[in-house]
């Protein structure tokens, strides 16, 4: 009788241990991981993060799975919960990669949690895509991780591009707060890109202020006075009605432009009509989108029931760059750390990927070069689509 | 010809907004000064009572913009939301006295000071818990227009700052002058050990003056909140401070300095922007001030018994 039970045990065992080895053989599923901040301090930001994940799986099921090298595949998301927390961050990618087997990991969004998480996938040779994080550090010497938008100072060449095809214009202003990290690297930058452009000393008033300060009387009349034609101002949607409504009563009548920053709905709330008409550049626009960001937009909103903000669009691209890179890939050997690499190096291959917050091709560092999004805060005070600007 | 009037009307055009920023300065920097005048020692809460105050006119004036709109002219409104703020606001004054002061009467003066500064972050916290760390935009109480007069731009905003401010310390000036409670102040200012001998209690001249104070902070609030419509808790810190430094400047205990020396503040950070590059604006006005202090340490009206004493 004993024998009969160890005889099964063992006859089990080995062909449990042939079937698994077998299954290896030919893998027929393939795993994407999603470190997303679900719980924590951003849970809004995790929640866009899954629905653009789920609304994506959903697209390649009703395809009957993802075809590689002529063969279907089916496609299974891993969610892990990073709490919006660097350590769970940490440890949900060691989980995906150690323990899931996934193919590539879509995330984390911040750069709080991008930064360490990308160091894990790195060292264990696996893809990572973190579509939100602006810390030049994320993809830093990492051959494995990229990144779905764009660097902060990359906005200072775009925002002068624009201003120059926009309205023509041959000197500027800027206006900036000079003890806060992103409205200085910004003011810098944009001033070598206008300067570049225009001249030296095109930059005809480069003037600052220090964070809490209220009062930009003095700075905003020596703007005015300098003869600028147009004012950048890369500051937070706190400063920017002060700036806006002292410049106007200073006698300003140029356009004001700003960056990123300026996007949150407070602002329009905080500045009223006296912000209506102006620009600032941005990962992405809801209001007055077109084509396949439009028909992505339609579909979140009926599915979801509320506008989807950049960190969905930036999801949904970089999903689908990361099945790009799969498809390209060729064909998957079913050793997941020969197929990483394939993955990784088509990915790195990828020219103009056609997304919808804009084209984009990858440097070496694993940033995409892309164009920004030019919004218009129109008449009703929303944030409009107004065109997109390049390097 | 040309750039001449160019330069003047810019000079012009900064010394408005000198007055405009200098109103503030003096009108908060006055409320430091009346407590060390009474009590000898600085209300560090005093920045903090601002923020309060304007918090105050912001809920008030929504109240009466949403109930008194097209009832009475917007002047009205104004003043109906200055009065009650500043009646309202004078108790926060007459609180941060009772509960912070007074129990701390006898005890050193470090402590006391301390007080200050507590009070002041439980005012922060409490509006933080209250209303959220959302900025908030305080209404326009009336229509902004803005004229332009042979090249200088000034709102009538601007004008009724610079106008109301100077209303307000000729009032606060006729009061202590002219009133028997005001002549109390003084008499406390000059001796507080022999005045309350005298039948003059300091529990009732310390919370007036507290309150007299407090009322001025929330008008300048109200004034604060049109020229910079954006409040967020932590406004009164850095405003706070800079007000400190203007009564100090002023001389301790003198009203009169502290105004004067609130208006040289606003002058010279406002024209050392103006001619230096405005990175180095905080670190030259205030090294300019530093420079002022050391050749005269009392400031400009300090009195001599008054700096004789601790703190």
């Amino acid at each position: 009788m004993r024998k009969i039970a160890v005889l099964t045990v063992v006859a089990f065992s080995v062909a449990m241990l042939f079937s698994s080895l077998a299954f290896a053989a030919r893998k027929t599923i393939i795993k994407i991981g999603i470190n997303a901040p679900l719980t924590g301090d951003i849970p809004k930001v995790g929640e866009g993060t899954k629905y653009a994940a789920q609304m994506w799986l959903e697209d390649i099921e009703k395809a009957g799975g993802l075809e590689v090298g002529g063969k279907k595949y089916d496609v299974e998301l891993v969610i892990e919960d990073n709490e919006s927390k660097a350590e769970s961050a940490v440890k949900a990618n060691t989980k995906m990669i150690s323990q899931d087997d996934v193919l590539a990991i879509i995330g984390p969004q911040s750069s709080k949690q991008a930064v360490p998480a990308g160091e894990v996938a790195n060292k264990y040779k696996t893809v990572m895509i973190s579509p939100w994080s602006t810390n030049p550090d994320t993809t830093l010497d990492r051959p494995y991780v990229f990144r779905g938008c764009f660097l902060d100072p990359f906005q200072g060449p775009v925002v002068a591009n624009f201003i120059t095809d926009e309205f023509g214009f041959t000197k500027a202003a800027v206006l900036y707060d000079v003890a806060s990290d992103y409205p200085k690297g910004l003011a810098e930058v944009f001033k070598d890109a206008w300067e570049a452009k225009h001249g030296a000393g095109s930059v005809v008033a480069y003037e600052s202020f220090t964070t809490k300060d209220t009062d930009f009387s003095s700075q905003l009349t020596k703007i005015v006075k300098s003869g600028a034609q147009v004012l950048f101002t890369p500051q937070y949607y706190n400063e920017v009605p002060l700036i806006v409504s002292q410049a106007k009563n200073l006698g300003w009548e140029g356009p004001i432009v700003g960056s990123d920053s300026w996007g949150s709905a407070e602002l329009v709330e905080l500045c009223g009509e006296a912000c209506y008409g102006l620009f600032f550049s941005s990962h992405y626009a809801a209001a007055g989108a077109k084509g396949a960001t439009k028909a992505f937009i339609d579909r979140y909103e009926k599915t979801y029931g509320y506008t989807p903000d950049d960190v969905a669009a930036l999801t949904w691209d970089s999903l689908q760059l990361a099945q790009q890179a799969i498809q390209d890939a060729g064909k998957l050997t079913g050793r997941i750390e020969k197929d990483r690499e394939a993955v990784r190096d088509a990915l790195t291959r990828i020219e103009d990927f056609d997304g919808i917050t804009g084209k984009m091709t990858f440097t070496e560092e694993g940033d995409p070069i892309k164009c920004a999004v030019i919004v218009k805060i129109n008449n009703q005070g929303e944030f409009e689509f107004y065109g997109s600007s390049c390097p | 010809m040309e750039p001449l009037i160019e330069s003047f009307n810019y000079i012009l055009q900064n010394i408005i907004n000198a007055l405009q920023r200098g109103s503030f300065y003096a009108v908060i920097s006055i409320g430091y000064s009346m407590v060390y005048g009474v009590l000898m020692l600085f209300n560090f809460a005093h920045g903090d009572i601002f923020m309060v105050g304007t918090y105050i006119g912001f809920g008030i004036a929504t109240v009466f913009l949403a109930v008194l709109t097209g009832l009475v002219p917007p002047p009205v409104i104004f003043l109906a939301t200055v009065v009650v703020t500043m009646f309202l606001a004078s108790w926060i004054g007459v609180f941060v006295e009772v509960a912070g002061y007074r129990p701390l009467r006898q005890a050193p003066r470090a402590s006391a000071a301390i007080t200050g500064l507590m009070i002041g972050i439980i005012f922060e916290t409490t509006i933080l818990i209250m209303l959220g760390a959302k900025r908030l935009s305080f209404p326009p109480l009336m229509e902004t227009v803005n004229y332009h007069i042979g090249g200088i731009y000034i709102t009538n905003v601007k004008a009724m700052i610079i106008i109301i401010s100077l209303l307000l310390m000729l009032a606060l000036h006729a009061f202590i002058q002219k009133t028997k409670w005001g002549m109390a102040m003084r008499a406390m200012s000059y001796d507080f050990l022999a005045v309350p001998l005298m039948g003059v209690s300091i529990n009732i001249i310390a919370p007036l003056t507290f309150a007299v104070g407090a009322g001025l902070a929330s008008v300048a609030g109200i004034l604060y909140g049109q020229a910079y419509p954006i409040l967020d808790p932590y406004m009164g810190v850095l405003l706070g401070w800079k007000a400190f430094v203007a009564a100090i400047l002023g001389g301790r205990g003198s009203i009169k300095g502290a105004a004067l020396a609130g208006y040289l503040l606003g002058f010279i950070e406002i024209f050392v922007a103006t001619i230096f590059p405005s990175t180095l604006r905080d670190f030259i006005a205030y090294s300019i001030i530093l420079i002022i202090l050391t050749f005269r340490p009392r400031g400009f009206f300090g009195m001599e018994h008054s700096t004789k004493l601790r703190l």
